[in-house]
């Protein structure tokens, strides 16, 4: 198996005022295809420093990243962002949907800035096929503001689909959902992870969420402390057909 | 992304907030509209002098006696005593002059019956139909016979025809006095309106000038004599000549200011255009204020909406959007604001300039010039206006933007 995510040896130094913050002091990690990787840690661990980095919003102040086998981490900012369109998907804890903007074209955004020039009915095409990933179809139409907040995240996981991205960047997915809701999210990530192969990285500081990865990495001041696979893998699936009462619809 | 998808983006963004679109807008809208409704009141005062210019007569020359400045002393034109009908005759013997008229005029209270009026009262010779292109309506002007004999006629402006007797009456061959003395009413010239000058034509009673001369003020001076040249190209040279012979009969030494002045219709009326540009481009530039104005506040709008939408920024940063599409997309966003707001502005200022045609009568014309430029600077506004805010948005860092709460 190829290492989707390869870095190595990544420091990151924030000056602020005239104090060095070390978010990061020396990380390596590698990231094979197919894997669900949870990052865990505390606030103030480095983890959301590394999430930035790997999403390529951010440069590492040394070290190397290789995504896709590709060195990402001199590229200019143009370049990055070319990289984040094709080969990333962002799912945010805050959804950040654009309001007053019906979900199918929420979906389609990242194709604007992709180039290529694809055709109104084809972008369309597109976006109903990873609506139709995460049950969303009969939503298309709907606003923001109509869908529940699970409807919601699915329709952010739909557009962070829709350019085949190599690794889905999660952070913090479930942070602003109930726990059922949380369930129901989480099952769509396992499940493309299970069925499309799709790499995921996950952030999270619930330890509960972080186990429905294969593998877990915790930060500490900047460092990874701990990197172990998930024995007890909670399976999200099973926990929702388990649950006393689906009375209500996401 | 192409062209057309940053439009649709653009207008789907106002789109979103209507409200402050509008009220963006309008500010582009009172500024555009003004500045086309003040240009187009300047061009159509401009455009109505030309034409009552044209009326009055090109070829027009007036020499009046005296200077601004004539031995240290500084007088008024037509006030020196340095003019006599000699002079006119001898202007008349010129080549290129058509017709010339001696004129001396007074202010003097007209009584006919029970009616009296106060009026201008213009001494003048045979040919001041024909220099001026003004008809009459009734009667007949009065003949070279009356000028030599100094004859008590008269001949009625419009407007003091209208003062001094009803409309029924047939005022030819009417008694009026003037100062007193009666003159006998021999014709009535045609309306002509208003002149150059912004004066009422119509109010005036001819008699020849020397009448007044002899039986009204008891002088031997006139204050001007009009000239019509032969054709309007000749009206500098004929001027020109005009001040040399003058200067030869009243013995003006070289070096010395002449006693008189010599003044076309063109000079005239390039002084009256002159000062209706400076009006109009006064006008227009306090107009341009308000767009300025109306800019800023698309500035305005343009940098709290860049605030307000600093997550979607980031988002679109994240999502694979550059600097510069960002960019683009806020410049067009201004861009798009101060168009419509330019477009709608014409429109408005279009039927402004109408309405104030149809409801005060004043002249307008709307040009396409200022038609053009309006919409031109109002792009150029959205632009110049929009560009602050959209590097402020395209500057922005997509870490920072994301966490903007």
């Amino acid at each position: 198996m190829s290492a989707v995510i390869s870095v190595k040896n990544l420091v990151k130094t924030y000056v602020v005022g005239e104090v060095e913050v070390k978010a990061l002091r020396g990380v390596n990690l590698e990231v094979q295809r197919g894997e669900f990787l949870a990052v865990a840690g505390p606030s103030g661990s480095g983890k959301s420093t590394f999430m930035h980095i790997v999403g390529c919003l951010d440069r590492p102040t040394s070290g190397q990243y290789f995504l896709d086998g590709q060195d990402v981490s001199r590229m200019s900012k143009d370049a990055l962002a070319a990289v984040r369109n094709k080969k990333i998907g962002f799912v945010f804890q805050g959804f950040n949907l654009l309001s007053r903007t019906s979900a199918l074209d929420n979906v389609e955004l990242p194709l604007l800035y992709g180039g290529g020039g694809m055709k109104t009915a084809q972008r369309h095409k597109r976006a109903m096929e990873v609506l139709n990933a995460v049950g969303l179809v009969d939503r298309a139409d709907h606003h923001p503001n109509q869908l529940s907040g699970g409807q919601q995240q699915r329709v952010a996981i739909a557009r962070a689909l829709i350019n085949n991205p190599s690794i889905l960047l999660a952070d913090e997915p479930t942070g602003n959902l109930d726990t059922k809701t949380s369930i129901e999210v989480m099952g769509i990530f396992q499940r493309l992870n299970r069925e499309r192969g799709i790499t995921v990285v996950l952030i999270t500081h619930e330890m509960d969420i972080a186990e429905y990865g294969t593998r877990m990495v915790t930060f500490r001041d900047g460092l990874v402390v701990a990197d172990k696979g998930i024995t007890r893998r909670r399976i999200a699936q099973d926990e929702l057909a388990a649950l006393p009462e689906p009375a209500e619809a996401v | 992304m192409s062209v057309f998808m940053i439009l649709r983006i653009a207008l789907k963004a106002l789109g979103r907030n209507k409200m402050r679109t509008a009220l963006t807008m309008l500010g582009m809208i009172i500024g555009v509209a003004a500045v086309i409704t003040m240009v187009a009141l300047g061009t159509g005062a401009q455009t109505s002098i030309e034409a009552q210019i044209q009326s009055a007569g090109t070829n027009m020359i007036i020499v009046s006696a005296g200077n601004f400045n004539m031995g240290g002393v500084r007088q008024g034109q037509g006030n020196a005593s340095t003019l006599i009908p000699e002079d006119a005759q001898a202007i008349a013997q010129l080549p290129g002059v058509q017709y010339t008229a001696s004129q001396s005029n007074m202010r003097g209270q007209i009584v006919a019956g029970n009616q009296n009026w106060n009026t201008q009262v213009q001494g003048t010779d045979v040919d001041l139909p024909l220099i001026r292109s003004w008809p009459l309506k009734e009667g007949a002007f009065f003949t070279p016979q009356d000028v030599t004999t100094a004859s008590k006629v008269a001949v009625l402006g419009a407007v003091v025809r209208d003062q001094l007797f009803d409309p029924m009456t047939n005022p030819v061959g009417q008694v009026i006095r003037i100062s007193h003395q009666p003159f006998t009413v021999v014709g009535v010239m045609g309306s002509k309106g208003q002149s150059g000058m912004g004066q009422d034509q119509d109010d005036v009673v001819f008699v020849p000038y020397t009448t007044v001369l002899k039986k009204l003020r008891g002088i031997t001076n006139i204050q001007q004599v009009q000239v019509s040249a032969a054709s309007a190209g000749e009206t500098t040279k004929v001027a020109d000549n005009i001040a040399q012979v003058l200067r030869v009969r009243h013995k003006i030494q070289p070096g010395d200011p002449d006693d008189f002045m010599v003044r076309t219709m063109e000079e005239m009326a390039n002084v009256r255009k002159e000062a209706t540009q400076t009006m109009t481009a006064l006008l227009a530039s306090i107009a341009g204020v308000s767009l300025l104005v109306g800019g800023i506040g698309i500035m305005n709008i343009m940098l709290v909406s860049v605030t307000e939408r600093t997550r979607e920024i980031g988002l679109r940063m994240a999502i694979g959007a550059r600097g510069r599409d960002v960019l683009l997309q806020f410049l067009v966003e201004a861009v798009v604001l101060s168009l419509f707001g330019g477009g709608i502005g014409i429109a408005l200022g279009f039927g402004v300039a109408q309405g104030v045609t149809l409801w005060q009568g004043w002249p307008t014309a709307v040009s396409s010039n200022a038609v053009l430029v309006a919409f031109g600077f109002a792009a150029m506004t959205g632009v110049f206006f929009g560009f602050y805010p959209a590097r402020k948005a395209a500057a922005l860092d997509p870490i920072d933007a994301l966490r903007f709460e």
